[in-house]
C-alpha cells in the first residue's frame, strides 16, 4: 500500500470517529471503563504475587518442643520431620538462640521487657524452624508434624505454629479475586466490543452512498474496508490510552501514599517501574484489538462487497 | 498493468467486442424472469440505445454489464472478461473499465464538483498529481471547469449530470453504461448531454444508453436494441424508437 493511501485511510478513519461523535464517545468510554477495571485486577494480582513472595520468607513452620524433651528425642523428631518429602529444610533453634533472636526482633522496646532473663530462667522452649519447598504445602506439612507427635507416646511437640490464617486466606482471596475479576472484565469487554461494532455500523450506514459509488468506480474491497478498521482501532486505542493513563497515574500516587504504612509491616507494593510496561502495554494492545475486532464484526455484517 | 492484461485477453480471443452476451437468462429470487435468451454483441466504439416499455428488463440488462447483477444462466463478457465467472476480488478491476451514469446523478452532496470527480480516481489509488491534471481535463471537457468548487446543490440538473459524466469517464473506461441519463432533464438540457455523450463516443468510448426519450432516439440515429418482456424484440443498426410515449 502506498503511503498516500495509508494516510488517506487514517484521515477517513479519524473523520468517521468525529462524524459519530456521541457514539464514538460512548464506545471510547466503555472501552476505558472495562480496561480500567481489568487494570485494577492486574495490579491487584501483581501485588498479591509480590506479597506472596515477600511472605515466603515469613512462611515457615515453628515447631515448639516441650521443655523437658531430651536430646535423643529431639534428634529423633528432627529425623522424622526431615523424612516428610515436602520439607526443604529443618533448623534446630535452641532456647538460648531463641531468646537472643527474640531480643533482637523486639529492638529497643524489648530490651527492658526482656531484662532479667538469661540462660538460667529462659522461658522459651527449644524449637525447629521447618521450611517447605512450596508455600502452598505449609498447611499439609504442619499436619504431618502433628501426626508425628500423635504417634509418639511422649508427645514431645508442644505446639506447631505457622501463619495459618494469612497464607491460606491470601491464596483463597487471590483465586477468588481472579475469577470474579475475569468474569467482570470479560462481560465488560464483550459489551465494549458490541458498542464499537454498533458505532461502526452507523458509520457504514451513514456512508452507504459513498461506499456504493466507490464500488461502482472499482475501489477494491480492502480499500473500502480499511477506514472502518482504523476507526475501530482508533476508538479502542483512545479508550485504552485513557484507561492506562488513569491507572498508572493513580497507581503511582498509591505507591507514594502507602509506602510508609506498608513499610511498617515489612511489605512493599510493586513499584511503578515494575508494572508500567506490563499493565500499560497489555491494556493498549487489548483495547486496540477489541476495537479492530468490533469493527470486523460490523464490516462482515454490513459491508458485503 | 490492467491494460496489458486486457490486451492479452483481446489477442487471445481475437475479438474487438466490448460486450458479448450468450443465451443470458436472469431470474430474480422472487421468481420473476427479467431476461430470457438474450444474445447480443456490442463492438468497440459503438453507440447503442436500449429501448422498451418500463419493466421490460432494460435496467437488468444494464446492471448485468456493470455486474451489479449476475446472470442466472449464460455467458457475459465485458472487455474480454467473463464477468459471470469472475472471482469476487477481481470485480473492482473490471469495473474500472466501465463508467456508469444514472438518471439521478448519484453525486456525493458534501463534496464539490471537483472532489466528486477526483473521488473516482482517488479510490482506485491514482497518484495525486495525475488526479489533479486529469480531473481538470475532464471538467473542461464537460464544460464545467469554472464550477469546480461548487457543491452539487448549487448546480442545475444538467450541470450535475455533466459532473456525473465527468466522474464516469475520468478513469478512461472502455464502455459507458448510461441508465436514462436525460430522464430528469428538460429537452434543451438533454440535447446538451447527448452532444457530450456523442463527443465521448467520438473519442473512442463505447456507449450503451437506456432511454425513454423518443425524440433523441429518432433524431440522433444510432443502433437501437428493443427489449420487450425480457427478450430482444428488435436490433437495428440505425433504428427508431418505435413506441408512443
Amino acid at each position: 500500500m502506498k503511503i498516500s493511501t495509508v494516510a488517506r485511510h487514517f484521515r477517513e478513519g479519524a473523520k468517521n470517529v468525529g462524524r459519530n461523535g456521541w457514539m464514538s464517545f460512548a464506545s471510547i468510554s466503555s472501552i476505558a471503563v472495562s480496561l480500567f477495571i481489568l487494570g485494577v485486577f492486574m495490579l491487584l494480582a501483581l501485588n498479591v504475587n509480590k506479597l506472596a513472595d515477600q511472605l515466603d520468607n515469613q512462611v515457615q513452620i515453628s515447631v515448639y518442643l516441650e521443655t523437658d524433651t531430651d536430646q535423643p528425642k529431639i534428634e529423633n523428631v528432627e529425623r522424622l520431620i526431615k523424612r516428610i518429602p515436602e520439607v526443604k529444610s529443618v533448623t534446630f533453634v535452641s532456647k538460648a538462640e531463641g531468646l537472643a533472636r527474640f531480643r533482637e526482633s523486639m529492638g529497643e522496646d524489648g530490651k527492658q521487657a526482656l531484662e532479667g532473663y538469661d540462660d538460667e530462667n529462659n522461658p522459651l522452649p527449644d524449637s525447629f524452624e521447618v521450611e517447605a519447598f512450596n508455600p502452598q504445602q505449609i498447611a499439609f506439612v504442619a499436619k504431618q508434624i502433628e501426626a508425628i507427635n500423635e504417634s509418639d507416646p511422649d508427645k514431645p511437640v508442644k505446639r506447631v505454629r505457622y501463619g495459618k490464617g494469612t497464607i491460606e486466606t491470601l491464596f483463597s482471596i487471590t483465586n477468588g479475586v481472579r475469577n470474579i475479576g475475569l468474569f467482570i472484565v470479560l462481560g465488560l469487554a464483550v459489551m465494549a466490543m458490541f458498542l464499537i461494532s454498533t458505532t461502526i455500523k452507523m458509520t457504514i450506514l451513514a456512508r452507504r452512498r459513498e461506499i456504493g459509488i466507490m464500488k461502482l468506480v472499482g475501489a477494491t474491497n480492502s480499500f473500502i474496508r480499511w477506514p472502518f478498521f482504523i476507526e475501530g482501532a482508533l476508538i479502542g486505542f483512545s479508550g485504552s490510552a485513557a484507561a492506562a493513563a488513569g491507572l498508572l497515574i493513580g497507581y503511582s500516587q498509591l505507591v507514594i501514599k502507602t509506602n510508609h504504612s506498608m513499610g511498617l509491616y515489612m511489605l512493599q507494593l510493586s513499584t511503578f517501574d515494575e508494572v508500567k510496561w506490563l499493565v500499560g502495554g497489555t491494556i493498549l494492545a487489548l483495547g486496540t484489538l477489541l476495537g479492530v475486532w468490533g469493527s470486523t464484526i460490523s464490516i462482515r455484517k454490513h459491508l458485503r462487497v | 498493468m490492467q491494460d496489458v492484461e486486457m490486451d492479452k485477453v483481446r489477442i487471445l480471443t481475437g475479438s474487438d467486442n466490448v460486450i458479448e452476451m450468450q443465451d443470458i437468462w436472469k431470474t430474480y429470487p422472487d421468481g420473476t424472469t427479467a431476461l430470457q435468451a438474450i444474445n447480443v454483441v456490442i463492438e468497440r466504439n459503438e453507440f447503442v440505445y436500449i429501448v422498451g416499455p418500463s419493466g421490460a428488463g432494460k435496467s437488468t440488462f444494464m446492471k448485468l454489464i456493470y455486474r451489479e447483477e449476475v446472470p442466472t444462466k449464460g455467458q457475459i463478457s465485458v472487455n474480454g472478461f467473463n464477468i459471470g465467472k469472475l472471482k469476487q476480488r477481481k470485480i473492482p478491476y473490471v469495473r474500472r473499465n466501465i463508467g456508469v451514469i444514472f438518471q439521478d446523478y448519484k453525486l456525493l452532496p458534501k463534496l464539490s464538483a471537483y472532489e466528486n470527480v477526483a473521488f473516482a480516481m482517488e479510490v482506485i489509488e491514482t497518484p495525486s498529481r495525475a488526479i489533479r491534471r486529469r480531473t481538470m481535463e475532464v471538467l473542461e471537457l464537460v464544460g464545467l471547469k469554472h464550477k469546480a468548487g461548487s457543491l452539487p446543490a448549487q448546480l442545475s440538473g444538467g450541470e450535475q449530470q455533466r459532473i456525473a459524466i465527468a466522474r464516469a469517464i475520468v478513469n478512461n473506461p472502455a464502455v459507458i453504461v448510461a441508465d436514462e441519463p436525460t430522464g430528469n432533464l428538460d429537452p434543451e438540457t438533454s440535447w446538451g448531454i447527448m452532444k457530450l455523450l456523442e463527443e465521448i463516443n467520438f473519442r473512442g468510448t463505447t456507449i450503451v444508453m437506456a432511454t425513454h426519450n423518443k425524440e433523441i432516439v429518432n433524431t440522433l440515429r444510432k443502433r437501437v436494441i428493443a427489449i420487450e418482456k425480457g427478450s430482444i424484440s428488435r436490433d437495428e443498426p440505425r433504428g427508431e424508437y418505435g413506441y408512443e410515449n
